[in-house]
This record gives C-alpha cells, structure tokens and sequence, in this order.
C-alpha cells in the first residue's frame, strides 16, 4: 500500500470522535480546609474521657492525596480494649439499658443533628483522610452518617411494633469493627442501631481513616451521652483480633474483606457471640439492549468509579447485551473522558485519591494481571496529580468469566466488560461468583426487572439506578458476601433478642 | 421534496429514564465554574445569544434598536463578543438585515406558522419562502406538535423535510416545543424525527409555551445529537430557548454541552441560547470580574 492509499486508508477508518480535552478547562476549585482544627495526636476515647493508650503506642495517618501526615493516633491494646469493654458492660448495666428508649431515642437525634451542625467540617475530614472526593463525603457520606442516627432514632422507643408479637430485648455489648472506605458512614451504620436497641459498643474505626470517628466521639461527648456507651478504640488487625475474641462482648459486626471475615467467623465459633458480616463483592451490572442506554451509562459510571471504587457492593462486573455492546462501551469511553481525576478538596473532582499506598499497589498488580491475561485496557487520557496515590478510571474490555479480574475483588475503579446474548445466560454469568453482595438491572420493561431480581443471587439489586443508599433499606450480602442486614427494620434484628 | 424515500421509525429512539436524566443534569449544575472559566465561558455564552423579539407588538424601530444592541452589547467594556443572530418574524427579516449589514451577526427568522404551526403546508411553505427572499440566514420552524401526538410521524417527518427544501442556503431550526410533548421519550422521538428530516439544529420551544427550555429536555437532545453523529459522522446544532435568564444557569448548560458532545460544539456554529435577557446578565456578571463589583441593570441598556 502507498503512503498515500494508507492515508486514505487511515482517513476512512477513523470514527467521528468527541473531543473533552480543551474547551472549558474547569479552574480549580478547592474546599477551604482552613477552619478544620484537628489535634497533633489522637488518645482512646473510653468511658467518656479520652485516655492514653496503655503500651503508649501512636501510628500516623496520612491525606493519601498529599502523602501528609495529619494526625497521629493511639494504638489500642488488649488492655485498652478491655478497659473499653468493662466501660461498656458497666454502661450498659447501670445506665443505658434501664433508660426508657424515648430518653435513648433524644440522645441519638442529638448525635444526629450535631452532625448535621457539623456537616462541612466532616465532609472535609472525610475527604482529607480517606481521598474521596468533596462532592461525595459533602453529598453522601455525611448526609447519609446523619439520616442513619435519625432513622434508627425513631426506631428507639418502638421496638414492639417492628417485631409485633415478639418481646425485643438488648443484647449487651457490641464490638464492631469497620472499614475505610465510608468512615463515618459505616460507623453510622453500626452504632445507630446498636443504641436504639439498647446495646453499648465498642468500635474500632480502620487504621488509615480513624479521623471522623474520632471526631464522632467529640459529638458523643458533646451530646451528652452517658460515659462508656460508646467507646472509641483506634488501632490495626491487633486491635480488632482483641476486640473479635474478648469473652465479654455479645455480638461482632464486621464491615470489611472476606479474609478477615472468615477468620472472625472461626474465632468465635462456640462463643455464642452473634455476628453479622458484611463483605466483599464482585457485582454484576446487567446492561439489556431495551435499557435506556445514555443512562446507563450514568449507571455504569455510578457503579464502578464512585468513591474511586471503594466500594464493596460496586458494580465490577459490567455485562451488556451483545446487540448494544459497542454503541455503550463507545459512550462509556466518552463518559470516561470527561471524569476529572485529582484532588479530592476540588469540587469538581470526579475521582479522588486511592485510599492508602497499599490499596494502590493491589490495583496496581491487578492491572497487571488483566493484561498479562490479554483483556483489552482502556484508560482515558486524563492528567493524574504526581505526588498522591492516584489510579486513572479503568475498561477491561473482552473478559470472559475466567479471567481473574472478573473473578476477584479489586476494591478500585476498575471494570471488567464481558457481553451476553439471552436473559438465561446472563443470570447464569452473574451468580457464577462465590459473592452475592448486590446486582444492578438496567431495562426499560419492569417485568424483566422482577425476573431479574427473583434469581439474582444478591442481597441488593439495583434496578435502573445503582449506589443508592437509604436508612430504612436494609443493605447485606449472600454467601462470601457475609450475611445479616443494616439498614431498615431488619438492622435492628442483629442487635437483640427476640423472645 | 428532499427526503422522501426516508422516513423515520420510533424504533431508532431509545427509551429515557427520566430520573437518571434530572440526576445527570444535578450533576452538571454541581461543577463550580470560576476565575478564568467563568470569565471565558459567559464570554461564549454571550456570543452564542440569538437576541430575540416576537412580539405582536414589534415594529421596524424596536427591531433597529434590537440590532444595534446585538452589535454593541455593552460599548463601555472592551473585549465583548457581538452576539450570534438576532431572531424575528418574517415581515421584520429585511429591516434586520439592513441594520446588521457589515456585521457577522445572522438573522434569524420564525416561519411556518410560528407558534402554533397550525395552517396548511402551503402556507408554511410560503412563510418560509417569503423569509428567505427577504435575507433570512436561519429559519426557525415549528413542527405540528398535534400530529406528533396523534402518532403521525410521518406527517411531522415530511413536514420538516418539506421546509428544509423551502430554506434552501438558510440553515434550517427545527423547534420541537417540549412543553407541549409531555415526556422526555417524546422529547427523543421528536429530535430524531427532526434530524433525520434534515434539521440543521434542533431547538427546544418557542418561548410562548411553559415549561420552555430545561436542562434535562437539552440533555435528552444533545444525547439525540451525539448519537447521530456517533452514525453518521454529521454534527447537528443545539438550541435551548425560553427561562434562561441567568449567567449562572447559562454555565451549566455550556457545562452539560461540554460534557456531552464535547469541544466541537462549544462554538455559536453548533450551539446558541435563545434568550433577550440572559446578555444583560451576563454583562453585569463580566462588569462585576472587572470592577470586582456588581453594577445595577441601569448601567445596562434595554432594547
């Protein structure tokens, strides 16, 4: 071929593309993080005073967008946790479950709207310490933090008409023990409910994103709230191992990976402990050709790259219709481009820093594997800040569900892509994965909807929507997802007894 | 007539959720547009302003002083753009023309039947005719919104293609008014009719009926656009008119435009607003970055 056919060629060959990558340059614009006062070091926060670690031991962590230190905070020991489980256990005698709930219920609305108060300075914490972006923790996670301690407020003095016929009792004290992806959003999650059912806790927020809750128990102290019903006990695997096997808490919930998961479940077993667990997932989000294509894409977007997909019910696994597959990865392509990755203060940062550097390893290595296992990689040719752990949004496309980036958990923003032709192979795909955490559906006939979600083996599904979370929809998996639910009604049911 | 051995079939329309569409357009109104951008992007807003007067009322002198604002927005500034066109009924195409000459500005003219679009074809033809012979550059139609809703899309297809051959050289607007369609699957039905007919651009409402210009029945038009050119490799402009009165929502259209269809239409060839009031606004928003203070609408002229 002459230099010149090839050109033709090449000319011929070029689809029309959309370009987002010059006009209307969005200029920064930052978050003031300048009326954030947060203290040099962090202690335990135990019986409703904060308290000094008792081997003396302090870890740092860092904004992982700047690779800054913020804070540095107590390592909880056995003996701390001790110490924080009798605060518990006396709380929970003396105080918390001979209060009449109405009186319960006025201290966890108070916690509610002292958060809500509080808002922007959470909202900026959150993002400062986990690297999330400012439109999330701004719009989701806090909001979300607060509408939980006001559900499960409600809930408080009305026990006996959520379980009409039953006689709901407290259980005692609650160890509970979360992850750092929705920091103060999981700590919501969990200590809402466990007070409106009459329980004490002892929580231990994620090593590299303790701040908000610690600034959690500066409401708690604020608010009133009786000493020892709520402790705070910061630390790593060690801290949480203390927590899982002290022979006086009565119910483990766990938020977290299925490692970790399986190894609690073993450590208690015979200890009549209760537990809930809530753990990974590699959820499918199932594109039909009916489906109103430019929003799902939306959906798609949402699934996967929200919270930089930290998420454990993201939608990782994108199956599209055959007869619709190039016209959606084309757009979700576009879309992609025009996502803006970078510093989580910057309002308009689509997609913020990875968590830690070795969360950032993890997707790292999982790249590798998907090329090396011949998936096609798409990445937008968008800038990423040097200093910071940051990884672009990213497209396997061509997997099969042999591939191990379609099998395995990467907690990033990464998506495999595999199409399908009938409704029956396409469940088959879904629940072909040891999780059932959540699903996505996106069509425009409601009784697909229903068939969907009858055998879609998953504790969520999301249809023509996804990442929607509400306080009164209980939330949990299937399998190695982990069982039990938060959320709603059912939240209430792991944190008493029904005689 | 042009077309005729095309027609259109709903078929090639997808379905639109109209709740993923009102969070997208949230999404768009969330980005903070600042300093530089700010000041770039109500400079292309203004230049992408059809100054528009349909009034029963209009008179050559009002359509005079509407050009000579178009031409010279704000004079005490320098460095303004000039508007796109200036938009009017067929009898004022020629007063228009003149007063504009030696300008880039296009005019623009309503035709058949505007609003209401409810007379023969005939008539519509002739209107449209009539505004072309005059000089008019744009044509902005109707389509029958009755037909539409009857489910004759062949009617409405044939329609558009009919005064698209009438236009001739003038690019021709297509005016879906999406007040009247009711839902946003009907706001798709009738852009793709309109595109495939042979529209130049396709524009949202005649300013005369509420609710006029949204940002999701936009969204739902520019997608329309993407996914034609995505088939065809052929841009089809965009035209919001009516309720955009301020700089501030004026940026997060030019937002959801950036977002969509990229830079290729972030330029008055392939994107205008139809508006009267929005320039002033946008004046006093640019007064404001230069003087760092908000001026009263007095400084700013009215015609």
């Amino acid at each position: 071929m002459s230099k010149k056919q090839d050109k033709k060629h090449q000319q011929q060959a070029a689809e029309p593309s959309l370009d987002f990558s010059k006009a209307l340059i969005y200029t920064p614009a930052p978050e003031s993080s300048a009326h954030i006062r947060l203290k040099k070091q962090y202690d335990l926060f135990i019986n409703g005073t904060w308290v000094k670690p008792s081997k003396g031991g302090y870890f740092e962590t860092i904004n992982p967008s700047t690779e800054q230190v913020l804070a540095k905070v107590a390592e909880g020991t056995q003996e701390d946790v001790d110490k924080a489980v009798k605060a518990a256990r006396a709380a929970y005698e003396n105080v918390w479950s001979k209060m009449p709930a109405r009186e319960r219920a006025k201290y966890i609305y108070r916690i509610a709207r002292l958060i809500q108060e509080r808002a922007r300075e959470f909202a900026v914490i959150e993002s400062m310490d986990g690297g999330k972006p400012i439109r999330e923790s701004r719009d989701i996670d806090i909001p979300l933090a607060a509408n939980h301690f006001f559900y499960y407020a409600g809930w408080a003095d009305k026990l006996e008409y959520a379980f009409p016929g039953k006689n709901p009792e407290s259980i005692g004290v609650a160890g509970q023990i979360i992850p750092w992806n929705f920091p103060l959003l999981m700590a919501a999650w969990k200590i809402a409910p466990a007070l409106a059912a009459g329980n004490t806790v002892v929580l231990k927020p994620a090593e590299s994103t303790p701040l908000t809750a610690l600034k959690l128990a500066e409401i708690i102290e604020e608010s009133g709230l009786p000493a020892g019903v709520v402790n705070i006990v910061t630390g790593a695997g060690a801290t949480g191992a203390a927590i899982v096997n002290h022979p006086d808490i009565d119910k483990i919930a766990f938020t977290g990976s299925t490692d970790v998961g399986k190894l609690i479940q073993k450590a208690i077993a015979g200890t009549g402990k209760k537990l809930t667990l809530e753990l990974g997932g590699k959820a499918a989000n199932i594109i039909f050709e009916d489906a109103a294509l430019d929003q799902a894409v939306e959906g798609i977007v949402n699934g996967i790259f929200f919270n930089q997909g930290h998420v454990c019910c993201a939608g990782s696994r994108l199956f599209v219709q055959e007869g619709v597959a190039d016209k959606v990865i084309r757009k979700l392509k576009d879309r992609m481009a025009s996502l803006i990755v970078g510093d989580p203060m910057d309002k308009n940062t689509d997609i913020g820093a990875i968590n830690s550097p070795e969360q950032l390893k993890k997707i790292n290595e999982y790249l590798k594997i998907g090329v090396n296992e011949g998936g096609e990689v798409f990445q937008p040719n968008c800038s990423i800040p040097s200093k910071g752990y940051f990884c672009k949004p990213t497209l396997f496309l061509n997997t099969s569900q042999s591939h191990r980036v379609v099998q395995e958990e990467i907690f990033g923003p990464v998506l495999a892509v595999q199409t399908f032709r009938t409704v029956e192979e396409v469940i088959e795909k879904a629940n072909n994965t040891p999780y059932g955490l959540s699903a996505g559906v996106w069509t425009d006939k409601g009784s697909k909807i229903f068939n969907m979600t009858t055998k879609l083996k998953a504790g969520v599904v999301w249809a023509n929507t996804y990442n929607k979370f509400d306080p009164s929809s209980p939330f949990g998996g299937f399998r190695e997802s982990g069982f039990g639910r938060e959320g709603g009604l059912h939240g209430l049911l792991p944190y008493l007894n029904l005689r | 007539m042009g077309n005729h051995n095309v027609s259109y079939q709903p078929s090639i329309s997808p379905p639109i959720d109209q709740i993923s569409v009102e969070e997208r357009c949230a999404r768009f109104q969330s980005r903070s547009i600042k300093g530089e951008t700010k000041v770039a992007g109500l400079k292309l807003a203004l230049s992408m302003i059809d100054l528009t007067t349909l009034e029963g009322k209009d008179s050559e002198g009002k359509v005079k002083q509407l050009c000579y604002k178009a031409m010279h927005p704000h004079d005490a500034m320098p460095g303004i753009p000039t508007v796109a066109a200036v938009c009017v009924y067929p009898t004022m195409v020629r007063t228009a023309r003149k007063a504009l000459k030696g300008s880039n500005i296009k005019v623009a003219a309503v035709a058949t039947a505007f609003p209401s679009g409810l007379a023969p074809l005939k008539v519509k033809l002739d209107d449209t005719k009539f505004a072309v012979e005059e000089g008019a550059d744009e044509i902005d139609m109707v389509i029958s919104r009755g037909k539409f809703l009857q489910g004759d899309f062949n009617f409405v297809f044939d329609e558009i293609a009919a005064v698209k051959e009438a236009c001739g050289k003038a690019h021709l607007k297509v005016i879906l008014e999406t007040g009247e369609l009711s839902t946003l699957d009907n706001v798709r039905k009738a852009s793709d009719i309109a595109i495939f007919a042979g529209a130049d651009f396709i524009k949202t409402s005649t300013g005369k009926i509420q609710p006029a210009a949204t940002m999701p029945v936009t969204l739902v038009m520019l997608e329309a656009i993407r996914d034609y050119y995505y088939e065809t490799g052929k841009m089809i402009g965009m035209k919001p008119a009516g309720g955009i009165a301020t700089s501030k929502l004026a940026l997060h259209y030019l937002v959801m435009v950036r977002e969509t269809l990229g830079e290729a239409w972030m330029n008055p060839d392939w994107f205008r607003f139809g508006a009267s009031k929005l320039a002033n606004d946008i004046l006093m928003q640019l007064a404001k970055d230069q003087t760092g203070v908000y001026q009263s609408l007095n400084y700013f002229s009215n015609d």
